[in-house]
């Protein structure tokens, strides 16, 4: 099995069959057990100078996004602007990981970031759904990366990884990744979609095999988005594959992380199970809009000791 | 590094008299002689309490006596009353008695917040709702109370222990005398004024406090109709011998050596969660604790190194720190005994090995613990540690596995990780133990009895069955 997954590793082609073989030997996920592991680590309590170091590391790792219908050039040019410096009132706050957005409105953000070194993320593939042809996802992921975004956020076939074919889950990252050439490429899993714990192991397995940098949990377009456990099952594949093979991969929980103190649960759930490594916008992130001016208040709240009311805060 | 900055409990919240005498008849009395009660995290004498002697036992066995009259007459929805006032007041002053747990017992205060004290109020609830319903739980058309309860408890979980006899107890319709642990008593002392607070008529709960001879005055007490007791095997023998012939009713609840099983098709990460805290939960002094570890050979490896890298995240430390995983050794005796044996697993040729981990100056700390070639043969499969101490063995096929399981003079608990459910099944079914965890550990409920086969005693405590012991 282990010379199935190198070879798989190497983009050697391979039967859809070993594939299966190999996810399925995965050791299973217990449903109770995670949730007792993924709760018992909420109850850490991150205070004082320790709560500090989290809120600033949080909004590094925050890809701040818009994905609506509703988009338009000057609200991306906005929230732009608020990602290369979120908090106007304090030049100490540090600027977010990277902005998210449509195709579409990836030339208008990539116009402000340029030379920022925030970086520019673009969901591609026909998101949200995934369910385009081939060609139209690979077009899709071309013009992203050639309008300047340096991520590119593709969803995997829900329905091609339900149905048993691995074989088109794999071969379909090995695709995108190729046509987002330098670009760094997010698989979403659609978690809320797959149903069971073993299923997003399985799924995390099979898109690191692919050659995925990130995975990433939720489109943040069905009920169940970014939970503790799901993040948690992740964590624990991306740790048990670079034991495994030795390269690392990052972990996005996105949508449905409003709170800091939801963002610091996070943070002790990968400092437990991952360790220092992940503890960087390199490896790790939250996909979120919201998030932001939480954790801009609770930033303004420790360094003055008091509370400043939501209107202290740029809406985008 | 993201270091969590400390984040202690406040221990203002309760408060601790300099003294504390005898409650017996709904009153405090007077101190005579006493002995002192240390916190085992740093040393510091938290208060002094009463030595209860022979006349003080006998004055709180009369009073037992004299209420029982009258609360045994007392329908059982009256006296379902008082328990869930009991119950209702546990919950409302739970910080407080958590806090006083954690100082009194070094166990961390995560636990006696979210386990004991959780626990302790649901066992009264529970309790409560059967009071007034005995005549159908199974025992004929009008079981009767036996009269005055004698119950010795332990140290390690000094509130869940004493919820667990005092409130069957009561809801059957018996009085009760109590003694807490020589290293422990403050929780029960603290229970006392829940009583006071509840209303609970003088006499029907006495709490003595002192060491092992004013347990043995307690248990040997000629007006005692029931003795339940819960500590080590070897106390567990002298009790049975002396109550033997005298028509007392004796439930015991003794040691363990629980074999924690682990297939080969376990879901990995959990069953090392599930070690973590078969083992190091309340510093591995749990009677159930799975204290030997049985992993199929073929993934042996495997799981050790997820193991040792799952401890090395474990924070051992002030057992206020909300944060703090494993917190103190409850005593120096207990300290001194984890280190004995611990000394003669390494001389008997078991590999030792311990997380980088920096304990307190003062204090009884043990950092947590894993001998790995452990075979049955060494003193560390068989013997009680009750610290945080795991022998690890490995096995070839589930016979194998139950045949070391078995191979225990004790048999109070046991657990089963593995994907298959037939084979988990099979597996609890040839099982000598009282309790069989799967894919799970140290999981309790006041609804599911609790107790063991062989030496780890007899009777059960909890749920239905646990009425019986206090029936005629």
């Amino acid at each position: 099995m282990t010379a199935t997954a190198t070879s798989r590793l190497s983009g050697l082609p391979d039967s859809p069959a070993d594939l299966r073989t190999f996810l399925h030997g995965l050791p299973g996920v217990d449903k109770v057990g995670i949730e007792a592991r993924a709760a018992a680590l909420g109850t850490r309590s991150v205070k004082t100078s320790s709560k500090a170091q989290a809120i600033d590391l949080a909004i590094r790792m925050v890809d701040l996004t818009t994905l609506e219908g509703a988009d338009t050039p000057g609200k991306v040019r906005a929230l732009s602007a608020k990602a290369l410096r979120p908090d106007p009132a304090d030049p100490t706050c540090p600027p977010v990981a990277a902005v998210c957005v449509y195709p579409a409105m990836v030339p208008t953000a990539a116009a402000v970031l340029a030379g920022s070194g925030v970086h520019l993320a673009s969901v591609a593939t026909a998101f949200p759904s995934g369910q385009a042809p081939l060609e139209v996802k690979l077009a899709d992921t071309r013009d992203a990366v050639a309008g300047g975004a340096d991520e590119i956020d593709m969803v995997i076939s829900r329905g091609a990884f339900l149905a048993g074919d691995y074989g088109k889950v794999f071969d379909e990252i090995v695709a995108v990744k190729e046509a987002a050439g330098p670009a760094h490429l997010k698989v979403i899993l659609e978690t809320g979609e797959l149903g069971t714990y073993d299923n997003v192991r399985r799924a995390s397995w099979l898109a690191m095999l692919a050659g995925a940098h990130f995975i990433k949990t939720s489109t943040g377009k069905v009920d169940v988005n970014a939970t503790l456990p799901v993040t948690l099952v992740m964590l624990e594949a991306v740790r048990d594959f670079r034991e495994r093979y030795g390269r690392q991969v990052g972990v996005k929980p996105a949508g449905g992380i409003r709170t800091t103190k939801d963002a610091i649960k996070y943070l002790v759930m990968i400092n437990e199970t991952c360790g220092d490594d992940w503890l960087h916008p390199d490896w790790f992130r939250f996909g979120a809009s919201s998030l932001l001016n939480d954790l801009l208040m609770q930033r303004t709240k420790l360094t003055t000791g008091h509370y400043a009311g939501p209107d202290y805060f740029t809406l985008d | 590094m993201f270091e969590y900055a400390p984040a202690p409990e406040s221990r203002s919240i309760v408060d601790i008299a300099p003294s504390y005498g005898l409650f017996i008849d709904g009153e405090f009395g007077e101190a005579k002689d006493t002995f002192k009660t240390i916190n085992p995290a740093t040393e510091e004498v938290l208060t002094e309490v009463a030595l209860a002697g022979p006349e003080d036992v006998d004055r709180a066995v009369a009073a037992a006596r004299r209420a029982f009259t009258s609360w045994s007459a007392r329908p059982g929805s009256e006296r379902a009353k008082y328990l869930f006032r009991i119950a209702r007041i546990i919950q409302e002053r739970s910080r407080e008695l958590a806090v006083l747990e954690s100082l009194d017992n070094g166990k961390p205060i995560k636990e006696s917040r979210d386990v004991d004290l959780p626990l302790v109020a649901a066992h009264f609830f529970y309790y409560a709702g059967w009071a007034d319903k005995l005549k159908y739980a199974g025992f004929g058309p009008e079981p009767r109370p036996l009269g005055v309860a004698g119950q010795v408890i332990p140290w390690n979980f000094p509130m869940l222990m004493l919820a667990w006899k005092i409130a069957p107890a009561l809801a059957t319709g018996n009085t009760v005398v109590l003694k807490p642990a020589e290293t422990t008593p403050l929780s029960a002392l603290f229970f006392a004024d829940v009583c006071r607070q509840a209303e609970l008529p003088p006499g029907v709960v006495n709490i003595v406090t002192g060491a092992g001879d004013t347990g043995r005055y307690l248990v040997e007490h000629p007006d005692v109709n029931k003795v339940a007791f819960t500590g080590s095997t070897e106390v567990g023998r002298q009790i049975a011998r002396s109550v033997a012939g005298t028509g007392k009713k004796l439930t015991l609840e003794l040691g363990g050596k629980a074999a924690n099983i682990v297939f080969d098709d376990a879901p990995i990460d959990q069953a090392v969660e599930g070690i973590v805290n078969g083992i190091f939960f309340n510093q591995g002094h749990v009677c159930c604790a799975g204290s030997r570890l049985l992993v199929q050979e073929s993934i042996a490896d495997e799981l050790l190194s997820s193991l040792k890298r799952r401890m090395a995240t474990l924070r051992v430390g002030d057992p206020l720190d909300k944060n703090t995983d494993i917190g103190a050794i409850n005593s120096r005796a207990q300290l001194d005994k984890i280190v004995e044996l611990s000394e003669i697993g390494g001389q008997e040729g078991a590999e030792r090995w311990s997380p980088p981990c920096e304990l307190p100056d003062r204090g009884f700390w043990f950092a947590p613990t894993i001998f790995t070639g452990v075979t049955q043969a060494h003193r560390i499969a068989r013997e009680e540690i009750f610290g945080p101490v795991l022998s690890v063995l490995t096995f070839r096929t589930p016979a194998e596995a139950i045949e070391k399981a078995n191979n225990t003079p004790y048999g109070l608990s046991a657990g089963i990780w593995s994907e298959k459910g037939s084979q988990i099944l099979a597996v609890a079914d040839k099982l000598r133990a009282g309790v069989v965890w799967a894919n799970t550990f140290n999981k309790f409920d006041p609804t599911s009895p609790f107790g063991g086969y062989k030496e780890s005693g007899y009777g059960r405590e909890g749920g239905r069955q646990g009425l019986e012991a206090y029936l005629a």
